[in-house]
């Protein structure tokens, strides 16, 4: 697996998407830290963007590597290795180099910024966890939709679908029932509710951990009353690990059935 | 050496393989042969483990393959449409393939046998399909394994590198090795095969040697015999 980890990571690497996507990390953090003038909020900004963008970025990168390694990987599975550490190896090296990008791109500019004399480090590190974190799930889940579809086309879609329907349908539909069921208590099913979107566990817990939860609105008011910054902090973390696990697990399981 | 039995597979509706039996013992070339649609790069992807049959086993060596892969260690694949990242360059690939299996390879006498020094440094998008052919040939042929797999090794060479070919799969034959080959080209199969295995819808039609499969249809040459078959099973 690690010969594969390799091969996808070199190939990666000397690909132009991961210079683009390392630059523009480069950029927006420079930018945000010009127009803040100030860590914290600079952090906080990012938050908004790394939330919507990173998941988008991971899927379509995802599933557009999937489709275009398809020679690669058959060249693979004719020679001796396990077809398990062969989706593995290409799965840690999409996601693994997507994360190096964002962590050098982010990490740079606010290292020049002084990151390390301000108290914002331990914010900025849980930024960077939860981006990698959540490219970790969505190529996950990218390439389980490329997996399950021989068609370019309708993986392509599906996987934008996906991503609309995480970032910003989930929402709506959300709101709509809060609104819709009013009359009713509805912690327990916000709360679930929650667990079933990663966006919104990474949105939450980067919320309890800046302690700006009253931000959020509803789920966050419940999540600090009912939970406490502790323990809503350690389950929301849980329940985004296993966001993290699934994909993997059911990919293993895929590539096992497939026929090429 | 290779047994296969009982193997279905069906692809949505369309079922490609019902019920194939077939026993190759160790040593020797065996051509499967088929009209298109037959089956035959199915079932040669089936002991490969490409694709997963429905029903049925297969073992190489004693071995049952289902789930398993270190059994392709003794393999040597030629796929029929030779796919290759674009992006890197003929040297770059074979010494990955070799890095891969982690055996050492003699790429370099094959390299010198298909002209290819001068698409080394190449990438492999900017070849022809007769030279990514030969590449791949390179690719299987510069192991030492006692199983040989070739589907369609012809496609796309010119008549030089089919006598190296030619030559290069006798050669082998000699140090023992068991080949399964498919092919269209019937002078091909009447040159190198031993032994003949048909194939017709899903199931193995005939094995045996080229002259009985003449002497069962009672045609002159293997080309009518195959077309002979193939009309016989259509009026039926």
């Amino acid at each position: 697996m690690l010969k594969i980890l390799k091969y996808s990571f070199y190939d990666l690497m000397r690909s132009r998407w991961s210079y683009v996507y390392f630059l523009f990390y480069l950029l927006l953090g420079f930018v945000l830290l010009f127009l803040n003038n100030d860590l914290s909020k600079a952090v906080i900004t990012l938050m908004n963007i790394i939330i919507i963008l990173v998941p988008l970025i991971a899927t379509i990168f995802g599933v557009m590597y999937f489709y275009n390694s398809r020679e690669f990987t058959e060249l693979l599975l004719a020679q001796p290795l396990k077809r398990s550490s062969i989706f593995m190896g290409q799965y840690l090296g999409v996601a693994g180099s997507l994360t190096l990008s964002l962590c050098l791109g982010l990490g740079l500019p606010f290292l020049l910024y002084g990151l390390f004399k301000s108290g914002a480090i331990l914010n900025f590190s849980m930024l960077i966890l939860i981006g990698a974190l959540l490219t970790f799930i969505f190529t996950g889940l990218a390439f389980n939709i490329a997996l399950s579809n021989e068609n370019r086309i309708k993986g392509f879609g599906y996987a934008v679908l996906l991503w609309l329907f995480m970032a910003v349908i989930y929402d709506g539909l959300f709101l709509l029932t809060l609104i819709a069921f009013e009359e009713y208590p509805l912690d327990t099913f916000s709360l679930a509710a929650t667990v079933f979107n990663p966006i919104d566990l990474s949105r939450i817990l980067i919320l309890l951990k800046l302690d700006i939860s009253a931000l959020l609105g509803y789920t966050g008011a419940v999540f600090k009353n009912f939970l406490g910054t502790g323990l809503g902090f350690l389950i929301s973390a849980a329940a985004l690990l296993l966001w993290t696990v699934l994909p993997v697990w059911s990919l293993s399981f895929k590539a096992k059935k497939k026929d090429f | 050496m290779i047994q296969i039995e009982n193997i279905h597979k069906q692809f949505a509706k369309n079922k490609v393989l019902k019920g194939v039996n077939l026993n190759i013992p160790e040593g020797g070339i065996y051509a499967v042969l088929g009209p298109n649609g037959s089956g035959k790069t199915t079932l040669i992807k089936c002991v490969l483990g490409l694709v997963i049959p429905d029903e049925g086993s297969i073992s190489i060596l004693e071995q049952p393959v289902k789930n398993q892969w270190k059994y392709r260690e003794q393999i040597n694949y030629l796929p029929q449409i030779a796919n290759f990242p674009g992006n890197i360059r003929v040297r770059e690939l074979i010494g990955m393939i070799k890095d891969l299996r982690s055996k050492p390879g003699d790429e370099r006498s094959l390299i010198g046998l298909f002209g290819l020094e001068p698409f080394l440094n190449k990438k492999l998008a900017n070849l022809s399909g007769g030279t990514k052919q030969k590449v791949n040939l390179v690719l299987t042929f510069m192991f030492d394994s006692p199983v040989i797999v070739l589907d369609e090794p012809t496609s796309g060479l010119d008549p030089t590198a089919m006598i190296v070919l030619k030559n290069l799969i006798q050669k082998e034959r000699k140090a023992g090795k068991t080949f399964l080959i498919t092919t269209h080209i019937m002078q091909f199969v009447e040159e190198v095969a031993d032994q003949i295995v048909y194939l017709l819808e899903g199931q193995v039609y005939y094995t045996g040697t080229l002259s009985g499969l003449l002497e069962k249809t009672g045609q002159k040459n293997l080309e009518h015999a195959i077309a002979h078959i193939t009309m016989e099973k259509q009026n039926a």
